[in-house]
């Protein structure tokens, strides 16, 4: 008795598990969002690169320092001060939540709480964003 | 080797702590008294069984063939390629260890090897060398090794010190069966002539005369007839014997050691009295006169050979179905293999009790059906008299037996049938009884006096747990289903819970059977006074 | 083979393979090597290699009904029979394997014998190697799931469930995720008893650490990547999903420890169809759990039966007829 195929159907299940994201985009190249910087200010708080990777490191720290220490001013590693604002600083030059934060966020699944307490600025033109869900 | 001269019980030394040296690295110690004798060539040769010769399981040569590391390596290749089972369990055992403490074996003597686990190691070490890319590039690393001369004595020694009681399997994620396991080792260890008389000497007796024990028809009659004329002392009825007799309605198929050895003789004649008593249509078979079946030790082949016996006897004598007796091992057979190997058996009938009129569903394919399922039935429906209070004298527990427990889930109608022969029964701790029961320490044909101090270990947790009730309940009377239980358990409780005797499920039935038309019963099947009775006179 | 012996072999063999990433990928600067091929490679291996595997075993036959009851078998109707520990039901054995699968049945019932003076045995319940494993494979499960953010365009929505729920707390930000404490905290706890405990350590096996080191490895190098040295994960997602649409690409600026990660991982894929971690495919196919105990009432087929040389009632009568006779036992030939 082999039962081979109960086996076979199992197998196919698995592989195709397994090819499933393969299957999904069957080839088609997946182009990153784009984001809109909203400015044209050459540089940031921090590097591009840190920004990239860390921003939510620097935000939690702002917030701390903001809300739990009373601080207000942050000095970057080119010396030069900054006002610990999301929604004076940050959002000053990336003015539109949907159209630059939401874009990384929603493409890799990541669900900040800034949101949970700041109100994100009103947006001039509701731009039809890049349709994620 | 006898029980007086192994250490007292309280000076056994079992420590469960592994030695210092790799397992791979410790040879095997044929210690006296944990190895069985080779079989004797003579019954090699009746059962046209490979390299029959006189040899030494001691001596540095074993007298093998040439070329013998190639007829193993051809027979494990051809076993991978046949059982499913074996491929499986050789390549996805992860070592977690959650077997090595379940072994009676390792429990009773403390000698890593017999894990499961490493059991298994042991076969698996040989086949990552041969059988596996990885394993032959990683060499040691991968766990594997060559099949060398000390590797083959490990697998004798180990694959016979290993009773096949599937108690292992019942806690391995993966439901790895050291039973499968130790099977075909033993088949392997076969091919090259490598086995032990107390296992094939049964196999070639029970092939030539149909009985483990070669008793030949005319022994067979005089030892049925003995307890005919037991009964009638007892009971004072003469109770019906009938043998080969054609046109039978019920084959009755029970094992042979409980035609000639105490305790088993007195489950024995609680058959006949039983069956008496019913005025069952049934026959005993002399051809068939073997209900045990020790090809099980030997080789799937020879589980075959020696089972096709009873199908050929039933169709030949022309019974309508068939009843097995209380055994161990003979369940796993009649359950797992018979049907399988020898049916179909369409010349028989669906079993259907000539006496309540109850159909046996669970055997409608096989056509046998177990001895305690016919008798829970018949006392279910009210057809037996009974009287408890004749075992009285009896503070009874129950050991399952490892087959009908773990093979055939056979568990509820022992116990059915023993809480309605006796007022006194008392379970032995969970872990111990049903599916989590504990070998007799002597199964898989390792019931042989040479073995003895290994037996006493290997059943040590059993023995642990019938002293438990010994002490707790006064417990003096320890129930199985087995004959080698009967056999082996006796020895291990007059080694390690004296004063508790062992008997059968069937022996406290007959003493409690009124039966019709006997006479006043003073004495059990033992011919000791039943309880009570025994005060009386004293009064 | 030494028990150390087998420890240090495998920690050895984990940490070269690290090196071996750091050395290609910052020194060499064979990112397309570390970041394209070896995935590929390692992903063909392992799904080619456990369809192998499978298959294999699916080609030999299972020539008898063995299950292990672990209950009460079906008998006479009116004695109560174990619904799932000797089924009789195809949606029984699916129930049993079912919990045999999911929630480790048989590793539940694991009790701690312990031989004591007297001589005698005494037994503790002994649940922590079953609650290990499952942590250890739920959470291995939880991470496997929520690195599907790398492998879809669009996130399925159940990721964004899974993702948090598993980081409920909001502990640490990045939000440290349950799923990842309970899983090196498993394999920590999987290692530790394998050292400790001298059975354990006694049949342990290079085979057995090697894939414990190489998993901690894994997750080691996937916390450090989200809590300590951070990766910009649009990169990470350019280049995983290059690999799924065959549009590989390797993104500038993807630090060194990604590539250990992936590299790891890709060992373990390609490690898996040679190694005991088939037993994800083979518990399924175990024939004393998923054979129904119906051996008596079912007929049940051996592919390979043969005939054999038996002993026949004539062979018998032959020899011992004379005998026969005279103690009055009927004989078919007279």
């Amino acid at each position: 008795m082999y039962d081979k195929g109960k086996i076979i159907i199992g197998v196919i299940i698995f592989l195709a598990l397994l090819l499933s994201p393969f299957l999904y985009q069957l080839g088609k190249p997946v182009t990153a969002p784009t984001l809109v910087l909203g400015t044209k200010e050459k540089q940031c708080v921090e590097s591009l690169a840190f920004m990239k990777s860390s921003h939510m490191v620097l935000l939690d720290t702002w917030r701390d320092e903001v809300v739990r220490e009373g601080k207000s001013l942050y000095v970057n590693s080119a010396g030069k001060p900054y006002n610990m604002s999301l929604q004076n600083t940050c959002m000053k030059c990336h003015t539109t939540k949907t159209q630059f934060c939401d874009r990384c966020h929603d493409y890799l699944d990541v669900a900040p709480n800034c949101w949970d307490c700041h109100i994100a600025p009103k947006e001039k033109e509701q731009q039809v964003a890049r349709s994620v869900k | 080797m006898e029980l007086d001269k192994l250490p007292k019980p309280e000076e056994m030394q079992i420590d469960l702590t592994p030695p210092e040296s790799g397992w791979m690295d410790t040879p095997v110690n044929m210690r006296d008294g944990t190895y069985s004798y080779p079989a004797a060539a003579k019954n090699l040769k009746i059962l046209d069984m490979p390299n029959p010769r006189e040899w030494s399981v001691t001596a540095d040569d074993w007298k093998l063939p040439q070329n013998w590391q190639e007829i193993i390596l051809e027979g494990f290749k051809e076993r991978l390629e046949k059982y499913r089972s074996f491929k499986l369990f050789m390549d996805i055992c992860v070592r977690c260890g959650a077997c090595a403490d379940k072994c009676h074996f390792f429990i009773g003597s403390g000698d890593p090897k017999n894990m499961p686990v490493l059991r298994a190691e042991l076969l698996r070490s040989v086949y990552r060398k041969n059988f596996s890319t990885l394993g032959r590039m990683l060499g040691r690393f991968s766990g594997s090794r060559e099949l060398t001369l000390p590797v083959l004595k490990e697998w004798f020694y180990y694959f016979f010190q290993c009773t096949e009681c599937r108690r292992c399997s019942v806690y391995c994620p993966y439901g790895i069966d050291t039973a499968e396991v130790t099977m075909i080792g033993r088949e392997l260890l076969n091919l090259v002539g490598l086995n032990i008389n107390w296992v094939i000497e049964p196999v070639a007796n029970c092939f030539r005369t149909g009985n483990h024990l070669g008793i030949p028809p005319h022994g067979l009659i005089d030892m049925w007839e003995f307890m005919v004329d037991d009964i009638e002392d007892i009971t004072g009825i003469k109770v019906d014997l009938p043998v080969n007799k054609k046109g039978a309605e019920i084959l009755f198929v029970t094992p042979s050691g409980d035609y000639f050895a105490d305790p088993g003789t007195y489950t024995c004649m609680g058959y006949l009295m039983l069956f008496h008593e019913l005025g069952l249509d049934y026959t005993w078979s002399t051809y068939a006169s073997e209900g045990g079946n020790f090809g099980l030790f030997t080789s799937h082949e020879m589980i075959k050979r020696l089972n096709a016996k009873i199908y050929a006897e039933a169709k030949r004598l022309g019974v309508k179905w068939i009843i097995g007796g209380e055994c161990g091992h003979m369940w796993r057979v009649m359950h797992q293999y018979m049907e399988t190997m020898n049916g179909p058996a369409d010349f028989l009938e669906e079993p259907v009790s000539p006496i309540t009129g109850t159909k046996f569903e669970n055997s409608k394919q096989t056509k046998m059906v177990h001895i305690t399922e016919f008798t829970s039935d018949l006392i279910r429906n009210g057809k037996l008299k009974l009287d408890p209070s004749r075992n009285d004298r009896f503070r009874v527990t129950y050991h399952d037996s490892c087959n009908p427990a773990r093979a055939a889930g056979l568990m509820e109608e022992p116990r059915y049938v023993l809480r309605n022969v006796v007022n006194n029964f008392f379970e032995m701790p969970e872990n111990s009884i049903r599916e989590h029961t504990y070998c007799c320490g002597g199964g898989a044909g390792l019931g042989n006096d040479e073995n003895l101090d290994m037996r006493m270990r290997g059943g040590f947790p059993r023995a642990n747990a019938v002293r438990h009730v010994r002490d707790k309940h006064d417990v003096n009377r320890l129930i199985c289903m087995c004959a080698i239980d009967r056999a082996t358990l006796t020895a291990l409780m007059h080694y390690w819970a004296p004063d508790v005797e062992v008997g059968g499920i069937h022996e406290l039935l007959a003493n409690a059977l009124i039966m019709e038309g006997e006479h006043e019963r003073k004495l059990d099947l033992r011919g000791e006074p039943f309880s009570g009775e025994e005060e009386d006179e004293d009064v | 083979m030494n028990a150390w012996f087998s420890v240090f072999t495998a920690l050895v063999a984990v940490i070269a393979l690290v090196l071996l990433a750091m050395l290609g990928v910052e020194t060499i600067g064979l990112k397309s090597i570390f970041g394209v091929i070896i995935p590929y490679v390692a992903f063909v291996i392992f799904f080619v290699g456990v369809a192998y595997r499978i298959i294999g075993w699916a080609k030999v036959p299972v020539p008898f009904r063995i299950p292990t009851t672990g209950g009460q078998g079906k008998s006479l109707p009116w004695i109560k029979a174990s619904y799932t520990d000797a089924p009789w039901t195809t949606l029984g054995v699916i129930l049993r394997m079912a919990l045999e699968v999911l929630l480790f049945r048989s590793l539940f019932r694991n009790t701690k014998a312990e031989v004591r003076e007297g001589p005698r045995i005494t037994y503790a319940s002994a649940q922590w190697l079953w609650l290990a494993g499952i942590l250890f494979h739920y959470s291995f499960l939880t991470i496997i799931l929520r690195h599907a953010r790398f492998f879809f365009e669009n996130v399925p929505s159940f990721v964004e469930m899974l993702s948090s729920v598993d980081g409920f707390f909001q502990i640490l930000v990045p939000t440290l995720f349950l799923s990842d404490l309970a899983f090196l905290a498993a394999v920590t706890y999987l290692f530790l008893r394998r050292v400790v405990l001298p059975q354990m350590r006694y049949i342990s096996l290079p085979a057995d650490y090697f894939p414990l080191f190489l998993i901690g490895g894994i997750g080691i190098s996937g916390v450090l990547m989200r809590q300590v040295w951070k990766v910009d994960l649009l990169k990470v997602k350019e280049l995983t999903m290059g690999w799924f649409t065959f549009h590989p690409v390797v993104p500038e600026g993807l630090g060194t420890i990604f590539y250990v990660h992936v590299f790891l991982v890709s060992c373990l894929l390609a490690y898996i169809p040679f190694s005991k971690i088939m037993h994800m495919g083979g518990v399924f196919l175990s024939p004393t759990r998923n054979l129904a105990n119906v051996n008596r009432s079912e007929r049940y087929v051996n592919p390979w039966n043969y005939p054999v040389k038996v002993h026949t009632y004539d062979e018998y009568e032959d020899e011992f007829r004379e005998k026969m006779k005279e103690a009055g036992i009927p004989v078919d030939k007279e």
